[in-house]
């Protein structure tokens, strides 16, 4: 067990290692960086101050060693825009990111396992082709159009809800939804899916011989198990609704880590830019160890692969 | 005469074939449409969808009340053709969107089959960074790059290439470690064949189906990916009539109820994703049989 979790911990410091390259490739190569870490409309003077700052005129492996050193002490640079510490403005940002990622979690949820569970217990029925066809439009209508017609729908037309902003608990129901929409396909497919291989087990087979009623088949038995693949997803798509939740927030108005990207596009605002991804790739290296180390204690055969 | 006769017989006879398979007929005539439209933008469309006239802005569609058989699909807050602009933004997303998959599909497969191939430190390197990027969520990497280089219809391409290849390098490995133990591969080693000769001439045919399906899968994400963008404002630039872009434009309009402005042209973006997805499933099926699962 301990070696397992040393491999895969090694695996991903390996990919953290790989994620600050390609970061930092990616800055020095495709460009000028001192254009990118200074204002925009930057005199001379400011660029050759940036370069000597940042030692831009040294050899590429001295540069990548102060920019890792600079990040291992949580140092991400300042943001021009806010001229504050860009990690103190990413957490500021956090908390409004995590309430939406949860609340669309739970819209996901609400749809996607009742749904899922349906079409696998009427298995090529008219429930399922209509699942089918939601879990395709699900994957095919991109989220932030989504948005857009339930503004279009709610605000506009019936008054019924904000559009944008944030504040009230009304506010958080439409970006949620827009966020979760998507992800309610993904977890129907896969509930589908696990609960057919649950259904045709040996065990639900002996629930059945012993007669008891097929509700209680589906509800104890069969779901109870089916559940397990659907919530480790679960737990990994959480952490990417936080990182994918861009154009949602944009849609919306809403001050999470998506909209303080976008701002960091729409104001040039390099560093933070740079923050939002290099943490994002962070977020989700450590939840997949973490599944990874969940899975090996659950399952000791994960363990001698 | 016969000869000609027979042929029209025999693609008479695999249509139906086709037919009785399932072949997504309506998802393929709409990529065609689409693509007619594309190419023949410049005959349909009635008006430039660059230029608009400041005193028609905002029109609605020529069924509501306001509006006029001149525009028939409305006109945006600058007074352009909103009909015009989406026949143009066909063009958009499937130049993109198709050059985007077949670069993204070279690259990935190249890489897979050298990855799969050759093993030892060169799969290792390829596999890390592959596992690296992938973990990374897309439209993140993705915007991360845009904000890098700038927006321009090149960059984007360039952009959604270098984000989507590893999906491709993943799966294709996969494939080649299999096919490297099959018996026509240990032939040719034997036979005394060059790595170079058999991953050209014995590997890459047989990993083509699964590529092709892949690309065909990914069209229709390499397209919302691009609106997304486009829609940031880190996609295709003003004033290109994009897709994306378009709705980005509409909102403005949005709280007013200028309903076609939104509607419009998420509807043809749903449209091409979908008859994407749709053909992609079948494909999938139909070529590939390992991929069903997928």
């Amino acid at each position: 067990m301990r070696r397992y979790i040393l491999r895969r911990l090694g695996f991903a410091l390996v990919s953290l290692f790989l994620l600050s390259v390609t970061i930092f490739f990616f800055v020095r190569v495709t460009g000028d960086p001192a254009v990118l870490l200074t204002e925009p409309g930057a005199s001379q003077a400011d660029l050759d101050a940036i370069r000597q700052q940042f030692g831009l005129d040294q050899p590429l492996w001295v540069q990548y060693g102060s920019f890792l050193a600079h990040l291992l002490r949580g140092d991400f640079g300042q943001s021009f825009y806010y001229r504050t510490d860009v990690l103190e403005l990413y957490l500021s940002r956090l908390p409004a990111s995590l309430l939406l990622a949860a609340v669309a979690m739970a819209f996901s949820l609400v749809i996607g396992l009742p749904t899922g569970i349906v079409a696998a217990v009427r298995v090529n029925g008219w429930w399922d082709s209509a699942g089918k066809i939601f879990a395709l439009l699900g994957l095919s209508m991109p989220s932030f159009w989504v948005g857009l017609l339930m503004i279009l729908f709610f605000s506009v037309y019936l008054g019924w809800l904000p559009s944008s902003g944030s504040g009230t608990p009304l506010h958080v129901l439409m970006p949620a939804f827009a966020l979760g929409w998507y992800f309610a396909a993904a977890h129907m497919r896969l509930t589908r899916s696990s609960m057919l291989e649950v259904l045709g087990s040996e065990y639900v087979k002996l629930a059945r011989l012993k007669g008891l009623p097929e509700a209680l088949v589906i509800a104890k038995h069969a779901f109870k198990n089916a559940l397990i693949p659907v919530l480790t997803l679960a737990g990994i798509n959480l952490v990417l609704m936080v990182n994918v939740a861009v154009v949602v927030e944009t849609v919306f108005a809403w001050p999470g880590v998506g909209r303080l990207l976008y701002e960091g596009i729409a104001f040039r605002d390099f560093p933070v830019v740079q923050a939002t991804v290099l943490l994002g790739g962070v977020m989700i290296v450590t939840v997949n160890l973490v599944v990874d180390v969940l899975y090996a204690m659950i399952d000791p055969r994960i363990r001698y692969e | 005469m016969t000869g000609s006769r027979a042929a029209g017989l025999t693609l008479a006879w695999r249509f139906a074939a086709f037919r009785s398979e399932g072949f997504p007929l309506l998802p393929t005539l709409i990529l065609l449409t689409l693509a007619l439209v594309a190419i023949f933008a410049n005959a349909i469309a009635p008006y430039n969808p660059e230029v608009g006239v400041l005193g028609e802005r905002f029109r609605p569609p020529a069924w509501q009340a306001g509006g006029s058989a001149e525009h028939v699909l409305g006109t945006d807050h600058l007074g352009r053709d909103v009909l015009s602009r989406l026949i143009f933004g066909a063009r958009v997303s499937m130049v993109v969107g198709f050059t985007a998959v077949i670069v993204a599909g070279l690259l990935g497969t190249v890489l897979g089959i050298l990855s799969g191939y050759l093993g030892g430190w060169v799969d290792q390197v390829i596999m890390r960074i592959t596992d690296t990027w992938l973990a990374l969520p897309a439209l993140t990497f993705a915007i991360f790059l845009a904000a890098i280089v700038g927006p321009s219809e090149m960059n984007i391409v360039i952009i959604l290439a270098a984000v989507y290849w590893t999906r491709y390098a993943r799966v294709i490995r996969g494939e080649v470690l299999s096919l490297k133990e099959r018996d026509f591969v240990r032939l040719a080693i034997v036979a005394g064949c060059a790595k170079r000769t058999i991953m050209r001439r014995h590997i890459l045919p047989n990993v083509l189906n699964s590529a092709i399906v892949l690309a065909t899968l990914m069209l229709g994400v390499v397209i919302v990916t691009e609106a997304s963008l486009s829609f940031l404002g880190v996609g295709v630039p003003p004033p290109k009539p994009a897709w994306g872009l378009m709705l980005a434009d509409g909102k403005k309009g949005l709280m007013a109820g200028y309903w076609w402005l939104t509607v419009l042209p998420g509807c043809c973006i749903v449209l091409m994703v979908l008859a994407a997805n749709l053909l992609g499933d079948w494909l999938r099926v139909k070529l590939d049989p390992q991929l069903r699962q997928l």
